[in-house]
C-alpha cells in the first residue's frame, strides 16, 4: 500500500510537468486527437460511397469506433509507454528500474503519464456521445450501465493486449514493429464490426487477440440486434469475463518475460 | 561538383541496409495493417462491385502499394534533423563544404532506393501473389511509376525539410510534427483512396503536395487518370517546396548562433 502512495505522488510530478507548457501541450494533444480522427476520417468517406459496411449503417460503425476510440486512448494513457521497452532495454535502463524496490510494470507505467493521449479518448467520447444522441440506443438503465462499463472494460483488454505484445521486446529486440502490428493493428480491428475481416483474420485478430470483445460485442447488445454470424448470443455480454482472462494472460506472460530478461549486458 | 552528393546516396543506401531485422519487423507490420485495410476497403467495394472506379483488384493493388511505398517515401517524419537543430550540431552540418538542403536529399534518396528493395517489393509480391491485384498493361507504365516514386520521395523530403527547419524558431517542433504525421494518413491516401472523398475535398486536397506523396505513384501504377498532369503536379509541388525549403534555410542560418566553441 505504501507502494501506491509512492506512484501516486510520481504521477502528480509527472501531471505538474507536462501542464507546465500549455501550448506544447495542447499541440501534442491535437496531435493524438487527429491521429484518432483519421479512422473516423475513414469510415465517413467510406459512407460517402456505400451505405451499410459489413451490413452495419453508418451510426452503427461509429458506435463502435466510439467506443473503440475510448478504450485505446485510456490504455495508451495507462501502458503506451511500453513502446519504449526496447530502449530501456537497449539502454540498460531497464536494469536501473529492477534494481528498485518497486513492480517493474508499475514504474514503466508511471514512468510517463502522457495525459496528450487523453486527445484519442476524447475524439471517441465525442463520436459516442453524438451516436447516442443520434437515438440509435433504447435509454434504458441496463443500456446506461453498459454504455459507462464497455470503455473501461474495454481499455482493460485493450491494455493486456499491449503488454502482452509488448513483451516479445524482451525476445527479440527488434519486437516494437511486431508489437505495433497487434497495439496499433488492434486500434484498427476493434473499431469496426468484424464482420468486414475475413474468416482468419477474424479467428486471429478478434478472438484470439480479443479485440471483438472491445466494442463491437458490447454493441451488438446495445443496438439489440442479432449477430450477422450467429455467434452464441451470451457473447456480448462476456466482455468483462474476457478483461479478467486478458489481464491473467498477460500478467503471465509479462513474467515470463521478466524471468526470462537477462539484462543489456552494461 | 556532383561527386559528392553521389558518395551521400550510396552511404544513405547502405547506413539503412544495416538494420536489417529493423525492416523486417516493420514488413510484418505492413502486412498484417495491408490485410486490415484490404478487408475494409474490399467490404466497400464488394457490395456493388465497385466503388469511385475501384474494383476489388484496383483496391487491392491501392492497399499493397501504399503499404509498400509508404517507408520508400516516409509519409511519417523522423526529426532526425530537427533534433540536431535543437542541440546545435547542426551548425557543424551548415559548416560542411555542401549546401544542406542537396546533402539530405542525396541521402534520403539513398534511404528510399533501399527501402524500395525491402519494404516495398515484398508487401506488394505478397498482395499480388494471394489477393486480387492488377499490374500495369503497358511496359512504360512501370517506367514512369519510377520517375512518379522518385518525385513522391522528393516532394515528401522537400516537406520533411521544411517541417524540421521549424525547430530553428520553435526549437521543440514536436507538437507540429505530430500533427503533421497525424494528419499524413488520410490525406497523402494511405487509408483511403482520394477518388472516395467527396468532390470539393478532393478538389482542395489537389491543391496541396499531400496526394503527390502517395497517391499519384499509386494511380501512376494503376493507369488511373491523365499520367502526364499527374506527374505534373508533382513536379511542381517538388520544385515549390525546395524552392521554399532554399529561402527558409537561408532565413535559418542568418538566425543561427554558434557560441563559444
Amino acid at each position: 500500500m505504501a507502494d501506491l502512495g509512492v506512484h501516486l505522488r510520481i504521477l502528480g510530478s509527472r501531471v505538474r510537468s507536462q501542464l507546465a507548457y500549455p501550448v506544447s501541450f495542447g499541440l501534442d494533444a491535437l496531435g493524438q486527437a487527429i491521429a484518432q480522427a483519421n479512422e473516423l476520417a475513414v469510415i465517413l468517406i467510406v459512407f460517402a460511397q456505400v451505405e451499410s459496411l459489413g451490413g452495419f449503417n453508418r451510426d452503427e460503425v461509429l458506435l463502435i469506433y466510439g467506443f473503440a476510440g475510448i478504450s485505446f486512448g485510456l490504455a495508451d494513457l495507462a501502458v503506451g509507454q511500453l513502446d519504449d521497452l526496447p530502449r530501456w532495454i537497449r539502454t540498460g535502463e531497464l536494469d536501473v528500474l529492477l534494481a528498485r524496490p518497486l513492480g517493474l510494470l508499475p514504474q514503466l507505467m508511471t514512468s510517463d503519464l502522457q495525459l496528450r493521449r487523453l486527445g484519442r479518448a476524447a475524439v471517441g467520447a465525442i463520436v459516442l456521445a453524438v451516436v447516442l444522441a443520434h437515438g440509435e440506443v433504447e435509454p434504458t438503465p441496463q443500456n446506461a450501465l453498459l454504455v459507462l462499463c464497455t470503455p473501461l472494460v474495454g481499455a482493460t483488454i485493450t491494455s493486456a493486449i499491449w503488454v502482452a505484445t509488448c513483451s516479445v521486446s524482451f525476445w527479440v529486440v527488434e519486437g516494437r514493429e511486431v508489437a505495433n502490428a497487434f497495439t496499433y493493428g488492434s486500434q484498427l480491428t476493434t473499431a469496426y464490426p468484424i464482420t468486414v475481416f475475413g474468416p482468419w483474420l477474424r479467428r486471429l485478430l478478434c478472438y484470439a487477440v480479443p479485440s471483438a470483445f472491445v466494442a463491437y460485442f458490447p454493441a451488438l447488445a446495445l443496438l439489440d440486434r442479432p449477430d450477422p454470424l450467429g455467434l452464441p448470443h451470451a457473447l456480448r455480454y462476456a466482455a468483462p469475463l474476457v478483461a479478467v482472462v486478458a489481464v491473467l494472460v498477460a500478467a503471465l506472460v509479462w513474467r515470463a518475460a521478466i524471468r526470462h530478461y537477462q539484462g543489456a549486458g552494461s | 561538383m556532383l561527386r559528392p552528393y553521389l558518395h551521400l546516396v550510396r552511404a544513405g543506401f547502405r547506413r539503412h541496409s544495416t538494420y536489417l531485422a529493423a525492416s523486417i519487423a516493420g514488413l510484418f507490420t505492413n502486412t498484417v495493417f495491408g490485410l486490415l485495410r484490404v478487408a475494409v476497403l474490399l467490404a466497400v467495394v464488394g457490395q456493388t462491385g465497385s466503388a469511385a472506379g475501384y474494383d476489388a483488384a484496383d483496391t487491392g493493388t491501392f492497399v499493397w502499394l501504399g503499404q509498400g511505398l509508404l517507408a520508400v517515401v516516409m509519409i511519417w517524419p523522423d526529426r532526425e534533423l530537427a533534433q540536431r537543430v535543437r542541440s546545435g550540431d547542426v551548425a557543424i552540418d551548415l559548416g560542411r563544404p555542401w549546401n544542406l538542403q542537396p546533402a539530405l536529399l542525396a541521402q534520403d534518396v539513398g534511404r528510399a532506393g533501399h527501402a524500395m528493395l525491402i519494404r516495398f517489393a515484398p508487401p506488394v509480391l505478397f498482395g499480388a501473389l494471394v489477393l486480387p491485384f492488377r499490374w500495369p498493361q503497358s511496359p512504360w507504365t512501370v517506367l514512369l511509376f519510377v520517375v512518379s516514386t522518385v518525385l513522391a520521395v522528393v516532394v515528401s523530403f522537400a516537406a520533411r525539410f521544411l517541417l524540421d527547419l521549424t525547430a530553428f524558431w520553435l526549437l521543440d517542433n514536436r507538437g507540429v510534427v505530430t500533427v503533421y504525421a497525424a494528419a499524413t494518413g488520410v490525406v497523402c491516401g494511405l487509408t483511403v483512396p482520394i477518388a472516395f472523398f467527396p468532390e470539393p475535398l478532393r478538389i482542395a486536397l489537389y491543391a496541396t503536395p499531400f496526394p503527390a506523396m502517395l497517391q499519384t505513384p499509386i494511380d501512376v501504377f494503376g493507369e488511373r487518370g491523365a499520367t502526364a498532369a499527374l506527374l505534373a503536379h508533382q513536379a511542381l509541388w517538388a520544385a515549390l517546396l525546395l524552392a521554399a525549403g532554399q529561402l527558409l534555410l537561408v532565413r535559418a542560418t542568418r538566425k543561427l548562433v554558434v557560441q563559444g566553441g
